[in-house]
């Protein structure tokens, strides 16, 4: 655990059942104590990959901007616009966009619209998970400024200071069309080697730690999971 | 709707009958009679099914006020029985028994109003906040914009040169 004394007290007050540290029976017979927590999470802090030559990352960075592999996962009313895209009217398939399931095997972290405190320590779990290198692609004014819940006792207002950002699309709600020029940016980036966001997220993991704890205030999860 | 309501005032002492349309009336009976009521609707008057529970907070008066709104599917027409209980230590009688929804209602009260519901199932787990520590943020005086830019990161907004303001500090 890496903030371990500012943690722990809350750790206990809202752990949940199944991270509990209890006794299990092997297959053998013989009884071990498991502790979730520390067992079955790695508890490394992310590292900076710095690329090894400029010429291969250029040739990388080319591949990594034409496969962009996007999270099925809708946060706020954003998500209704992902439907179209990737259907025939304006086939996102033909940029080299397309959806996976798991965050295991996707790179691009839409957050479509709004982000409520409970949404976003979900997204924090689902972005960690992510194998770098990774792009955030946020979606509508909420996740700039708030949009029209910037006073709201449940929503964030910036999303860059709990995640990198790498392209935000404005508008309310924007567009099928803004969305794939927001995927034309972001492959811009890539190419230009402008898109560091997981070496970011690396480098300044106590600022965004501290912020993510400062509202996520049952935090019952490992620091860094993956 | 007119027998309904006879039926109703014949058993219990209901005032504040007010009539919105042919088919939706609302009732305030006292808090300690207000289960009792509904029972008494749901059993004997055809009023089977549950169309929400929600709250109002009368700072003013120090009250909030609970609203059972209960439907008569063959009849086609809505009742709605107000009550008012005191906004210090606020508590009311769980109708959970009536209608096993109602729990749900009755969770989200607590976490948003923090009324609390005795022997409710599940009443105090999470709602929507999770680990919420201010003080329950639907009531009124929950400052929401002030806990918004304490907690929020705000993005500053815009410099803005009005030309009625600039020339003021200029002449002054």
């Amino acid at each position: 655990m890496i903030n371990e004394n500012n943690n722990s007290e809350n750790l206990n007050k809202f752990l949940h059942k199944e991270n509990e540290i209890r006794n299990v029976e092997t297959p053998d017979g013989s009884i071990i104590q498991v502790d979730p927590l520390n067992d079955y999470f790695c508890t490394d802090r992310p590292e900076v990959k710095e690329p090894k030559n400029k010429v291969i990352e250029k040739f990388l960075n080319w591949a990594r901007a034409e496969s962009l592999w996007v999270l099925g996962f809708g946060t706020g009313c954003g998500s209704i616009e992902i439907p179209p895209l990737v259907t025939p009217r304006f086939d996102a398939y033909r940029f080299g966009v397309q959806m996976r399931p798991t965050p295991r095997q996707s790179n691009v972290f839409i957050i479509s619209g709004y982000l409520a405190v409970k949404t976003l320590k979900r997204v924090i779990r689902t972005y960690e998970q992510m194998q770098g290198p990774k792009y955030v692609l946020a979606l509508g004014s909420c996740t700039i400024n708030g949009g029209m819940y910037w006073d709201s006792y449940n929503t964030i207002n910036r999303l860059d200071h709990y995640i990198p950002v790498d392209v935000y699309v404005a508008g309310c709600m924007p567009r099928p069309e803004a969305l794939l020029a927001g995927f034309n940016k972001l492959k811009e980036r890539i190419k230009d080697g402008r898109a560091e966001g997981a070496n970011e997220y690396a480098e300044k993991f106590d600022w965004y730690k501290s912020n993510q704890k400062k509202i996520v205030k049952d935090w019952n999860m490992p620091d860094y999971n993956w | 709707m007119e027998n309904y309501i006879e039926d109703i005032k014949l058993r219990f002492d209901v005032k504040d009958i007010v009539s919105r349309r042919d088919n939706l009336s609302f009732i305030t009976c006292e808090k300690e009679k207000t289960i009792a009521l509904i029972t008494h609707m749901k059993n004997n008057l055809g009023f089977t099914h549950f169309v929400l529970l929600t709250a109002v907070d009368w700072i003013e008066d120090g009250l909030f006020q609970l609203t059972y709104i209960l439907n008569n599917p063959n009849a086609k027409i809505d009742i709605a029985v107000r009550t008012m209980i005191s906004r210090e230590n606020s508590e009311m009688e769980s109708a959970h028994k009536l209608w096993q929804q109602v729990a749900t209602y009755q969770r989200e009260l607590r976490e948003m109003f923090g009324i609390n519901f005795p022997d409710s199932p599940g009443v105090t787990d999470n709602f929507i906040l999770e680990g919420w520590d201010d003080i329950p943020p639907y009531r009124r005086d929950f400052d929401t914009k002030k806990y918004a830019e304490e907690t929020y990161f705000p993005r500053p907004g815009r410099e803005t040169n009005d030309p009625a303001e600039y020339m003021k500090k200029k002449l002054s």
